[in-house]
């Protein structure tokens, strides 16, 4: 079972968590904090997984981010290699040739990509194809759920509770 | 929450959406995962999502079904007898199915549902030979047939690796598991040899001898230069060692350790020398080798590991002179490391004849000539080196002393060295340095008998009492006895009073764990500072062992008695000396403000209280008694307690002289039995004017733990000067109320 995910930064800033075991809050920023140390700290030609605590966490370079996962002891790390590759191309995907910008600036798709691929720390979706024409669905409520609220027969209901 | 939402989960698992069913699935698992019972529940529908055609849906009713099984064993034995086959068939259908744009990752058809069957099918197939039967086909076609150029097909390998290591024996599989294995170790990419690794470890519990095929490329990857690997291919060598390979591979590991991290020289040296020590086939090795570890390793060398090497070392009485001479080469070059260092001083001081009359001399060895003025240069040496720590140093004037009666030549050399370290700054040492001093200028004829050679210690008794040490409990006063902190030590009386019940006690109280081994060397049974386990011992040797307190009671002794143990097995001939130094007020500077001293002594005795104020006057009022009197001082007790707290008794003591002519320099002390606890506060003088013209008062606070069931017992000496000539008396306190 994948415990969390964290996407950082080359300089350390967090980009995006996701937890699926339960962390108190002071233990996440301890967590983030001595996972970037580690990380952040390893050579390039290193293995990409670090033996942590106790749990194994997986680590894979993109560009500029690092995308991690942290895993049990008995779980298949090549898996979950595969799995983060999974993530970041249906990202490529969805937002056509995806840096760290778009995710800066649109983290909720970001997250709602995520959940779409992994619930409580198993994967669910292994075709890409699938996800992308959730991620579309969803989209297209939102899009309408904002012409709804746009149009003057809503504003009049709105002025007149 | 869970047992609330359960049924709803269970319905949508049959939902129509596909999507739903797969959410719901996932959903099933947290929620059995929680709550095991509903297990069942959930066994039928789960089967059911096993012949979904929706690979998401697939893959989250197989994850299902794995977690399941893990929660449940009546689910288990479901999907082993109902599903087994199907599973089978479905893998079989992936693997050989044709391209698939949807689920394609890098040529393999999705590889992750492949990792997920496998996964079930390992669970499903442990422990049952039909089951396992079942799949062999299946698991050779994918081991064989699979790419491994990609991560993909690697992470597919390595489980099904991993499933065949699992499932009932079949040798032609396991085969196959262990050549793949030794593909991805000898692979360039550091993924899979670390994944290649963590299988190998699994893998020796089955088949050592094909992991042993390996162990070349293993040691290789202990030198690695990722830290992940090389941790785990030291543990892949752990594992390997065994008798025929443990000297090549010890050799390769120390060759190592000389040019590894110094974060894996920790690691590595444990390692070493859990090795060395399990599975040396003679002394002669196990020492060889421990003595290249500690110049290269020294600092990192835990201190049980070289109080075990000392324990072989004086078991082995043949090669004492090969040791201590080796140990003097290796100290010459490496003085730094604090571990050398102090087995080094240790041996030479034991052994130092040896070393200097080339006794005892190996076929292998080169003869060195070693003149007694050269050992003792090594140990001023390291005496000197200022980043050795106290324990080191106080070893080296121990070493010392054994030498000035080993070398009498050199005996005078010594002493102006012990001399120059009385005026040190570190009470240890100072301490230390003006007994030695004492010793050699005052006690020569019992020197020798003093500093004898040690007694072998015993392994059998030593290695069980390592197996059944207590890490924990015991506070940090009781390390090894050279670490005692600077300034005066802290530990209750109870170190003190054991050491005492010495002569009464058996040698070896296996029972008695923790503390460490070199406390017990002395069978000084040093328990954690709550718990007072030796009180019996007090109540049927209570004179006894107030006597002994009072006659070996010094702060000194405190100390150095135990280091003075480790040079002689016999402490009785300390109180003599000891004796002699409390008596006369001209010996060492030490002794300069005697009240002072003797509460600090007192406290040593009896263990540190904070120093409270005595209360004025509270609680139910005693009669005063006259606890001592002789012709020339009569000591009066008077008591009282503080309400609420009956255990506890406030003594004032008065002292008054009744002779014509003044005391001076008046020192009073006392010892009582273990179960009570005294403390002592200064004295208001040190001089008793004569005939009764004045007193010296000394408030002192009884603790008794064993209120109702025992009364106060005390022993008293003063000690006092009376025209130039020095005075003890000595009287026993029987006379204290009964009910304090």
């Amino acid at each position: 079972m994948i415990h969390f995910v964290l996407l950082i930064s080359r300089q350390g800033k967090v980009r995006l968590t996701k937890w699926y075991s339960p962390y108190s809050q002071k233990e996440r920023t301890k967590v983030i904090r001595e996972l970037s140390g580690t990380i952040l700290s390893r050579g390039p030609k290193l293995c990409n997984f670090v033996e942590w605590r106790g749990y194994k966490v997986v680590y894979k370079r993109y560009a500029s981010l690092y995308f991690c996962m942290c895993i049990d002891q008995d779980d298949n790390e090549l898996e979950v290699l595969e799995i983060i590759h999974h993530f970041v191309e249906i990202l490529d995907r969805y937002f056509g040739s995806v840096c760290e910008l778009d995710l800066i600036f649109n983290f909720h798709k970001a997250y709602y990509i995520l959940d779409e691929i992994l619930i409580a720390g198993e994967l669910q979706e292994s075709s890409k194809k699938t996800v992308a024409r959730l991620i579309a669905a969803q989209d297209s409520l939102v899009e309408q759920a904002k012409e709804q609220a746009g149009t003057i027969s809503n504003m009049i209901a709105q002025a007149t509770k | 929450m869970a047992r609330d939402l359960a049924p709803e989960v269970e319905r949508l698992l049959q939902f129509r959406d596909p999507n739903i069913r797969k959410k719901a699935a996932l959903c099933s698992i947290r929620i059995v995962k929680k709550v095991p019972d509903l297990a069942e529940n959930f066994i039928n529908p789960a089967a059911s999502l096993l012949k979904e055609k929706h690979h998401g849906v697939l893959l989250t009713g197989i994850q299902l079904c794995t977690d399941l099984c893990n929660i449940s064993a009546e689910a288990l034995e479901y999907f082993r007898k109902k599903c087994t086959d199907g599973l089978v068939k479905v893998l079989k259908d992936v693997a050989n199915s044709p391209y698939a744009p949807e689920y394609d990752v890098s040529g393999i058809a999705d590889p992750f549902l492949h990792i997920k069957l496998l996964k079930l099918l390992r669970v499903l197939g442990q422990g049952d030979a039909d089951a396992s039967d079942s799949m062999n086909d299946i698991l050779a076609q994918v081991a064989t047939k699979t790419e491994s150029n990609k991560n993909a097909g690697n992470a597919i390998l390595y489980e099904c690796v991993s499933t065949i290591m699992t499932i009932e024996e079949n040798g032609g599989l396991r085969v196959l598991a262990v050549n793949i294995l030794g593909r991805f170790l000898s692979s360039r990419d550091n993924n899979i040899r670390y994944v290649a690794l963590n299988m190998l470890m699994k893998a020796i519990a089955l088949d050592s001898q094909a992991v042993q095929r390996h162990r070349a490329t293993i040691l290789e990857c202990v030198k690695d230069s990722d830290a992940s690997i090389r941790k785990r291919a030291l543990e892949l060598v752990y594992l390997l060692v065994n008798e025929s390979n443990v000297k090549s591979l010890t050799k390769e590991l120390i060759d190592y350790l000389e040019i590894s991290d110094p974060e894996f020289k920790g690691d590595l040296t444990a390692k070493i020398c859990s090795i060395v020590e399990k599975f040396s086939p003679e002394k002669i090795w196990y020492i060889d080798q421990m003595l290249k570890v500690l110049p290269k390793a020294g600092n990192y060398v835990k201190d049980e590991v070289w109080h075990a090497l000392i324990v072989v070392i004086t078991n082995a009485s043949d090669l004492h002179g090969y040791i201590v001479r080796s140990l003097y080469r290796e100290l010459q070059t490496a003085g730094e490391q604090e571990t050398l260092v102090r087995v080094a001083v240790w041996c030479i001081g034991e052994y130092g004849e040896m070393l200097v009359g080339n006794a005892g001399m190996l076929n292998q060895e080169d003869p060195i000539t070693v003149t007694e003025s050269d050992a003792v240069d090594v140990i001023e040496t390291a005496i000197k080196c200022h980043s050795l720590d106290l324990a080191t140093r106080a070893m080296c004037l121990m070493a010392l002393l054994k030498l000035s009666s080993r070398f009498p030549s050199c005996s005078q050399r010594i002493n102006d060295t012990i001399i120059h370290y009385k005026e040190s700054l570190v009470l240890e040492l100072q301490q230390r340095a003006i007994e030695f001093n004492y010793i050699i200028e005052k006690h020569q004829n019992i020197r020798s008998a003093l500093v004898e050679r040690m007694p072998v210690l015993d392994e059998a008794t030593y290695s069980g009492r390592r197996a059944g040490s207590v890490p924990a409990a015991v506070s940090t006063s009781q390390g090894a006895p050279l670490n005692l902190p600077n300034g005066v030590a802290k530990p209750t009386a109870a170190p003190l009073v054991d050491l005492l019940d010495l002569s009464s006690d058996e040698v070896s109280a296996p029972s008695s764990s923790g503390g460490d081994f070199l406390h017990d060397l002395f069978g000084v049974d040093l328990p954690p500072a709550s718990s007072q386990p030796g009180g019996n011992h007090a109540q049927k040797s209570g004179t006894d062992v107030l006597l002994d307190l009072l006659s070996i009671g010094t702060p000194l002794a405190q100390s150095t008695s135990m280091a003075d143990m480790l040079s002689s097995g016999d402490e009785n001939k300390s109180p003599a000396d000891i004796l002699d130094k409390l008596g006369s007020p001209s010996g060492p500077p030490s002794q300069a403000s005697p009240p002072v001293g003797s509460s600090s002594m007192m406290d040593l005795l009896d263990g540190f209280g904070p120093v409270s104020s005595v209360p004025e006057n509270n609680g139910p009022t005693y009669p005063s008694l006259v606890a001592f009197e002789s012709s020339s001082l009569r000591v009066t007790f008077n008591f009282s307690k503080q309400p609420g707290n009956p255990q506890t008794t406030y003594v004032e003591a008065q002292f008054v002289n009744k002779s014509p002519n003044a005391y001076s320099n008046f020192v009073f002390q006392a010892a009582v039995p273990k179960f009570l606890q005294l403390h002592l506060d200064p004295a208001s003088s040190n001089t008793l004017p004569a005939s009764g013209n004045g007193s010296i008062t000394q408030k002192l606070r009884l603790k008794n733990s064993q209120h109702g069931k025992k009364s106060l017992v005390m022993r008293i000496r003063i000690g006092y000067k009376i025209n130039d000539k020095d005075v003890l008396e000595e009287g026993q306190v029987n006379n204290f109320p009964r009910d304090l």
